[in-house]
């Protein structure tokens, strides 16, 4: 394995009461590598994915950030560590504005004596930047999030997401509820922030994501690793037949 | 006129219409007041502005106005809490047996909201702890207990007399001599400033802190606030101990206005709370209303009562009233969200 290691998972296991989730799965992830995620329904791919980002603990096996091992208690503990998660719910809260939205947990305040209040001007200035700067067109940033698009929230959540310079982030099917014309820039996204040296995992059951942004590919069958390429030496159809679970 | 003028005439009528929605929507409440003012002040000439009177509605509405604020709060959150009436009868009584016991003014005066505080944190650990279905099942249940350790504690009966330091916060008079002449009839009752300043530190908390954003954000979507590493447990215990921190204080205002503790006091409080809420427009699904809305439903509620006293119309029909109005308000709302999505 390269010297570029950023994220590894070892071993990992996640039981519900009776239910295993996952099952013994290894994960790694190299700078500016963007990794796909394939598996039928209930292949234990979001499930992974909450273990990686700290949402779940994991009942069995060890996470590694930069080769070195961590325990994650929240999502937050991730966050320090430069991982991101745009979530497959987008975990927006529709009621507050974009701006709002982007900072959600992380609100940039200003000290007033001994107290710290949010910074409202500072926040507007930083969405307007950053929304700019992934050319993510919406009326204001003071605009509620459920006056949104399908296609907006996704760039909103993205846009949360690669807010803080992630290192890492995770997607969860991101082009899932999209328009064809919304896809595309979905995808160019992911390819900008390779360019911009971030690895990024993405979970998707469309092909043609795997295979416009992917440098490599994993599926997961049952919740156990399945089988993993670099993704120049498959085809379509064979990891369509790794989701069903079918190898030569 | 031919077709399609009038067509283009309907919808500058429209676009008008619609574009006074948002105007509505922020002022339309204070409308309303002002509307119920006009009307009752039209029917009662001589009494209903009087000085006597307005101050008289702030001081009813002084101790109801700290509930209703505490109660928002949880709203938000898209929680309940129904133990409220019953927090301000046991801070009220754990008030007089301290006064009763001899200590000094200002450790009395700590004592209803130390209790609140307790029985509000209680409410919020017992949501989040105990992994409670809703917040209306744990606070239905301490709505009893809260009452039923009131009239433990006191025996059942009434508790009067306390210390001037402790009166005045409800009844207290700020006269206005300076104004009005040596003298002069005219005060600002101290409950009033106390209202006042407590809406404004709560507006500021809940407009401008981290914790006030986190507190919508959870009555938005709680999903997202975990997601974003928000602890949504601790701000639901602090949202719940704060509720019963107010209510608290409320039970150290009626302590002055009424100068007695007595087992029936707070009854049914919760649910004028609660109305009052409502009719500020803010969402019983949570993540939506305002702190001036809080306010603004207080006063509906203070003056309607106050307005059908002077006019002698029976409690009864101030009952039907009341409950006319909660939901004519709800249908409004649910009006102006319709108009509003339609493209």
């Amino acid at each position: 394995m390269s010297d570029n290691l950023v994220l590894e998972a070892k071993s990992v296991s996640k039981f519900f009461g009776t239910i295993t989730a996952l099952q013994n799965v290894d994960l790694h992830l190299n700078k500016g590598e963007v990794l796909g995620v394939v598996g039928d329904n209930g292949a234990g791919k979001s499930t992974l994915m909450k273990v990686l980002s700290g949402l779940y603990k994991p009942s069995e096996g060890s996470l590694f950030f930069d080769k070195e091992k961590v325990t994650l208690n929240s999502p937050r503990d991730s966050q320090n560590l430069g991982l991101e998660m745009v979530y497959q719910d987008l975990a927006l809260a529709g009621n507050l504005p974009i701006g709002d939205n982007i900072f959600l947990g992380r609100e940039p305040t200003r000290k007033v004596g001994p107290f710290n209040f949010l910074d409202h001007k500072k926040r507007k200035q930083l969405t307007e930047e950053h929304l700019a700067k992934l050319k993510i067109n919406v009326k204001s940033a003071d605009q509620k999030v459920e006056e949104l698009s399908g296609g907006q929230r996704q760039a909103v959540a993205i846009a949360r997401a690669t807010a803080f310079n992630a290192k890492i982030v995770l997607m969860d099917e991101p082009t899932a509820a999209l328009a064809v014309k919304e896809v595309g820039k979905v995808l160019d996204l992911i390819l900008n922030l390779k360019k911009l040296g971030v690895s990024v995992i993405v979970i998707s059951h469309r092909m043609d994501d795997i295979f416009t942004v992917c440098d490599r590919v994993m599926a997961l069958f049952q919740g156990t690793n399945f089988a993993e390429s670099e993704l120049k030496n498959t085809s379509r159809d064979e990891v369509i037949g790794w989701i069903m679970g079918k190898k030569d | 006129m031919d077709h399609g003028e009038k067509r283009l005439m309907d919808k500058n009528q429209e676009t008008l219409f619609v574009r006074l929605i948002p105007f509505f929507e922020r002022y339309g409440i204070l409308l309303l007041i002002l509307i119920m003012i006009a009307v009752l002040h039209l029917l009662q000439p001589d009494v209903f502005l009087s000085w006597r009177n307005v101050t008289n509605i702030f001081k009813q509405v002084s101790w109801q106005s700290m509930l209703a604020l505490g109660v928002f709060m949880v709203i938000v959150t898209a929680g309940i809490d129904l133990s409220v009436g019953s927090i301000i009868m046991l801070s009220l009584m754990g008030l007089a047996i301290a006064s009763k016991a001899g200590m000094p003014w200002y450790v009395v005066m700590l004592v209803a909201p130390a209790i609140g505080f307790l029985c509000g944190m209680f409410n919020g650990i017992g949501i989040t702890l105990l992994r409670m279905p809703h917040p209306f099942i744990m606070t239905l249940g301490t709505l009893y207990i809260f009452r039923g350790i009131g009239n433990l504690i006191s025996g059942g009966v009434p508790i009067t007399g306390f210390a001037e330091q402790i009166r005045v916060i409800g009844n207290g008079k700020i006269k206005l001599d300076v104004f009005f002449g040596e003298g002069a009839r005219e005060y600002i009752p101290t409950s009033l400033i106390l209202m006042i300043v407590i809406f404004f530190i709560f507006w500021i908390f809940l407009n401008h802190t981290r914790i006030g954003k986190w507190i919508y954000a959870i009555g938005g979507n709680p999903g997202a606030a975990r997601a974003a590493g928000i602890n949504v447990d601790r701000i639901l215990i602090v949202v719940y101990t704060l509720c019963g921190f107010l209510a608290g204080i409320g039970g150290l205002i009626l302590a002055g206005r009424t100068n007695s503790a007595y087992p029936n006091a707070g009854l049914q409080s919760e649910l004028d709370a609660i109305a009052a809420v409502i009719i500020g427009g803010a969402s019983f699904f949570g993540g939506r209303g305002t702190v001036l809305g809080v306010f603004a439903g207080v006063m509906i509620m203070g003056i309607l009562r106050n307005g059908l006293n002077l006019m002698n119309v029976s409690v009864f029909w101030q009952q039907v009233l009341i409950g006319s109005i909660i939901i004519l308000a709800v249908y409004i709302d649910v009006l102006r969200r319709q108009l509003a999505t339609r493209t």
